[in-house]
């Protein structure tokens, strides 16, 4: 320990002094720590006299070794804004240093987050049964399955990713050769959510490393037992230098984000989206932003019922209850079809989750108290009750709330004006199914779209005029897993994408380089500038070599 | 020019909205219609365009022609050729086991968007990221540089004669009529300036969430490595006089800010630069063009003035203050804390830093702020190397100047501090256009195995198709395949 840290422990613990006794009791197991050793080994070349002394200063030494121990314990318990720029600074250093550019760097990181997932799995699985009581097949599948094979995909392609694109050069550059580089941004702030509180760390965290940055998680606060778990697991499979997790909730992010970032990268809501943004202002970083919306599912009655109201099943109830940003938020669809899909609606929600939803264990629960109350303030609402068509029940202390349909609620109803976020499932009908296309249009535009339809005319329209983040056609949520496809979200959905190539191409900046050689440099090009040069350029923008050659060479008039 | 912007802008924008709902931008028509007139118009306007930047910056034809008009042209001639390529969907790879889904992605316009361009070169920056909006579908809302007034109020008048008024508006103005443009939801925002104004929009748009592409500038170094070079010193020598003072004097987001070069050749290569210039602009100052305005002389001669820079100017620094001429003006390592070397110069001064060796260029541009480009001049392959992997830029050039800024197949845009997005070529597109994923199911084929309630062999089933084992899958299903019996409880 330097000297000047003693000097400030001494004064922090004159202040903490009252603490100390206590201190001393509840650490005592630490008492064996190498360094506080140094100072009782017994020299036998020293008088009596300084073996005591030496005894005092080292027990002076522990005195302070424990101090040192209570501030770090305190530091982690807030850690504020010095913390977080100590933190950047850190990192920065590190990433100065060169080390995770190396391709070497990024396999092996990689190759550490496959191997946590593979040799974790039953953690993680116990920590969102923990969190969401998470079902472990949809578990498995949402968070465990799709980020192994997000890693394997980007271990695979990595070196492709990483080669420098060679690109056409121009006739006004020529002789020239140019290529696209891919470097990594710098130090990178990931701040997660807690719905897939595995995944949508995880899956960022693989871009990020795959382009070569130092990366600082945030896990979300909500999902307690993934964040602990992260801050448990990261630092052993990944490199602590440049790979960091810090816990907290709002004072820790906000500590975060008052710092310069080369990216930040946010799953989450707007209304803390626009905070992210605002902050990251400051600093020019820009920002990914992946938020959720209103996301509708148009139902056609050509289809085949039973496998499209399994299908919305599937994108609803067995996505975390929907709690997920890409689950079904409502139904719109036509008035003489609505009680057939709700019939088959009955029906597959029976087969899937039993008579008594309640009871299965293969449904989500509420994340907590907080969302719980949220969600029954929608069915609370005046005139919402009568609309439910079925289910409806919910139990506060198992923080259950059944699949829920409801038939035509209020268009100015929190239900319709809110993003949902849990088990309700509004329908809505029209009179046609063209008449979906303004209500979606006339509402923010959402993450995901979707359109059960065998008509291939409604298809390429709904497709062609519908924004969304991403369309899927005959299925819901299902583009999510194609990692050829970008996911991310437009509008107040969001900005930017990822998942596959797209991750790296998002922690990456895209650098142009341009080689030109010395040969061939001509006068014409310089000051003072020859009236020729004006033709010859001219003729150069419109490709006319023949009149580049003849002007360039005197023959002819400019 | 409007006497009540806000009003006005109301109606115009409300105009834009309807005519984007419409879908008429959509098409590829009206994007190819409105691409054709603008080419027209900087044809048959080419003069009037001319005549307004030597009103605005003292332009001379050849600069207005090399570097706005005829970069303009070139790219709206290749983004005609390359439209339809990139309207069309781009298929997208799905493994076998979602099969029969197709997969594509699908660019999208945004919606309406707002270009704001900056006055150095206030055709250009206006009408390249136009090119971008229109062909990827937008509607526009363009607000040329106050500080360009001919170049500005030219635009206003031509561009409504030329291109379709439902969907593309010119809005002059200077601070406050931006202000009030930005207190609006924007689809996205486009701009071209400085590194505070980009905050300030970028704070804006964070209230709506609006992605932004800013387009900023930054100190961009040369390296000149003199010993490697050898018998191309000369050349590079022109090079980088064109790069500093050869674009309106060294008002350029791209121009050369300041160079570094080993101490032995310092001198030397302060006699060459200087014969250079003499050659390029002879020895009066009337043969040098002017700086945009006073404000900006102003600014420049309050960097020389700087008791610290005085001392270290070895060549120039006259001014003729009613002409607006600031002499090309050569610092030899001014101190690093002067203005001059914080901030960016945008101008006719040039410092020169002496290294000990040449490798030492790299901690130096690595402890600034990344500028928008740098340029190597050398022929070693080392130093190109550690130069391309070692630092980080918005762009790289070796041995030439501003070129590829010319290059449509590279992107054009910052990093960092010198900006973030990037444009030119099918990179204006992309920054337009919102890639739309799109999947497509089908009922041809269904899995038992996607939907609760889970069980053993569920879970069996996603952990063997996860491994794409399709063999196994194959077993699974017949029910030659074992699985384990999953605790339920």
């Amino acid at each position: 320990m330097k000297p000047i840290q003693y000097y400030s422990l001494l004064v922090m613990g004159t202040f903490a002094a009252p603490m100390t006794s206590f201190s001393f009791f509840s650490c005592s197991t630490v008492l064996v720590l190498p360094h506080t050793s140094v100072g009782i080994t017994r020299d036998r070349s020293l008088g009596r006299r300084s073996f005591r002394s030496r005894i005092r200063t080292g027990v002076a030494s522990l005195y302070l070794h424990l101090l040192s121990i209570m501030a770090e314990e305190e530091k982690r318990e807030v850690f504020d804004a010095n913390d977080a720029a100590l933190l950047v600074k850190e990192l920065r250093g590190h990433f100065k240093l060169g080390k995770t550019k190396s391709y070497e760097w990024r396999v092996a990181q990689l190759k550490g987050i496959s191997e946590m997932i593979v040799e974790k799995e039953k953690e993680i699985i116990m920590a969102l049964q923990q969190d969401l009581s998470k079902p472990e097949t949809e578990a498995f599948v949402s968070e465990i399955l799709l980020t192994k094979s997000s890693c394997e995909l980007a271990l695979k392609s990595l070196q492709s990713w990483m080669n420098p694109e060679k690109v056409k050069t121009s006739i006004m550059t020529f002789p020239s050769s140019a290529e696209v580089v891919s470097e990594p941004l710098g130090v990178v702030l990931i701040i997660s959510t807690w719905n897939y509180p595995f995944s949508l760390s995880i899956e960022p965290v693989i871009g990020a490393i795959a382009a070569g940055n130092a990366v600082v998680l945030k896990p979300s606060e909500v999902a307690s037992a993934m964040s602990k778990l992260l801050a448990d697991l990261l630092p052993q499979y990944l490199d602590k230098m440049t790979i960091r997790v810090v816990e907290g909730s709002v004072p820790e992010t906000t500590a975060l984000l008052e710092q310069k970032w080369d990216k930040i990268f946010y799953t989450g809501n707007g209304r803390v989206g626009r905070i992210v943004m605002a902050a990251a202002a400051k600093h020019l970083t820009p920002v990914v932003l992946e938020l959720g919306g209103k996301c509708p599912a148009v139902v056609d009655s050509d289809v085949d019922i039973q496998v499209t109201a399994r299908r919305i099943i599937a994108g609803k109830w067995a996505c975390n209850n929907g709690q997920a940003c890409i689950s079904v938020d409502h139904i719109i669809t036509s008035k003489d079809f609505a009680p057939k899909l709700i019939d088959a609606l009955r029906t597959e929600l029976e087969r899937s989750f039993g008579k008594d939803p309640m009871q299965s264990k293969d449904i989500s629960r509420i994340v907590n108290l907080h969302h719980f109350r949220r969600l029954t303030k929608l069915l609370d609402e005046d005139g919402i009750s009568s609309k439910i068509v079925l289910g409806g029940q919910t139990d506060e202390q198992d923080l259950k709330i059944a699949p829920t349909i409801l038939l035509d609620v209020p268009e100015d109803s929190l239900l319709m004006t809110e993003e949902i976020f849990g088990p309700l499932l509004p329908i809505v009908t029209v009179d046609a199914l063209e008449g979906s296309f303004d209500l979606i249009l006339s509402k923010p535009k959402p993450l995901a779209a979707c359109l059960f339809s065998n008509d291939e005319e409604l298809q390429k329209k709904f497709i062609e005029n519908i924004s969304a983040g991403g369309i899927t056609i005959n299925d819901a949520v299902l583009h999510l897993t194609v990692p050829g496809l970008p996911f991310g979200g437009v509008g107040d959905s969001g900005m930017g994408a990822y998942h596959g190539k797209f991750s790296f191409d998002t922690f990456s900046h895209k650098k142009a380089v341009l080689h030109r050689s010395f040969t061939g440099d001509s006068t014409l090009r310089y000051p003072p500038y020859e009236t020729r040069y004006l033709s010859v350029l001219k003729a150069l923008m419109n490709r006319n070599f023949l009149r580049v050659i003849l002007v360039a060479s005197g023959l002819s008039k400019p | 020019m409007h006497s009540n912007p806000s009003s006005m802008e109301q109606t115009a924008i409300a105009e834009l909205n309807s005519t984007f709902i419409s879908g008429a931008t959509r098409t590829f028509q009206w994007r190819e219609t409105q691409l054709k007139s603008l080419l027209r118009l900087l044809t048959e306007k080419e003069a009037d365009c001319f005549h307004a930047l030597y009103q605005d910056l003292g332009k001379s034809k050849l600069e207005a022609f090399k570097d706005e008009v005829g970069p303009l042209k070139k790219s709206i001639d290749y983004t005609l050729t390359h439209l339809k390529g990139w309207m069309s969907p781009k298929k997208a790879g799905i493994n076998l086991l979602f099969f029969p889904a197709k997969g594509k992605t699908m660019p999208e316009p945004y919606g309406v968007v707002l270009v704001i361009a900056a006055w150095n070169l206030p055709l250009n920056l206006a009408l390249e990221p136009l090119i971008g909006a229109i062909a990827a579908g937008n509607v526009v809302v363009l607000k040329p540089s106050e500080l360009a007034p001919a170049t500005s109020s030219l635009l206003a008048e031509l561009i409504p004669q030329y291109l379709d008024i439902k969907a593309i508006k010119i809005v002059e103005g200077g601070v406050d009529v931006s202000q009030q443009l930005l207190q609006r939801k924007w689809d996205k925002i486009f701009y071209t300036g400085s590194a505070r104004v980009g905050k300030i929009i970028l704070a804006e748009a964070a209230k709506h969430l609006t992605p932004v592409a800013l387009e900023l500038g930054g100190k961009s170094p040369a390296i000149f490595d003199f010993q490697s070079l050898s018998s191309n010193v000369e050349v590079a020598v022109k090079r980088v006089a064109s790069g500093k003072w050869g674009t309106l004097v060294g008002q350029a987001c791209l121009a050369i800010d300041y160079l570094l070069v080993e101490e032995k050749f310092a001198s030397a290569l302060i006699d060459m630069l200087t014969k250079t210039i003499k050659k390029f602009y002879g020895e009066s100052l009337n043969k040098f063009s002017r700086v945009a305005s006073k404000r900006q002389l102003d600014r420049l001669q309050k960097l020389l003035k700087d008791p610290a820079v005085a001392d270290n100017i070895v060549y120039g620094g006259s001014v003729d203050k009613d002409a607006l001429i600031l002499e090309p003006t050569i610092l030899l390592n001014p101190p690093l804390d002067a203005d001059v070397m914080t901030e960016e110069i945008f101008g006719p001064i040039l410092p020169i830093i002496t290294l000990n060796n040449i490798s030492e260029s790299i901690g130096f541009i690595n402890s600034r702020p990344k500028p928008l480009v740098i340029y190597g001049f050398t022929n070693n392959k080392t130093l190109k190397r550690s130069i391309l992997n070692g630092t980080s830029s918005g762009g790289v050039l070796f041995n030439d100047v501003l070129l590829h800024f010319l290059c449509d197949e590279l992107p054009f845009g910052g990093v960092g501090s010198s900006g973030m997005g990037r444009y030119h070529g099918k990179y204006s597109f992309d920054t337009f256009s919102h890639e739309k994923a799109v999947l497509d199911a089908g009922y041809l084929v269904e899995l038992e195995a996607r939907y609760p309630p889970w069980n053993s062999f569920k879970m069996a089933f996603v952990r063997t198709a996860y491994k794409l084992d399709y063999i196994g899958l194959l077993l699974l299903l017949i029910g030659l395949k074992r699985y384990p019996k999953v605790h339920k409880d």
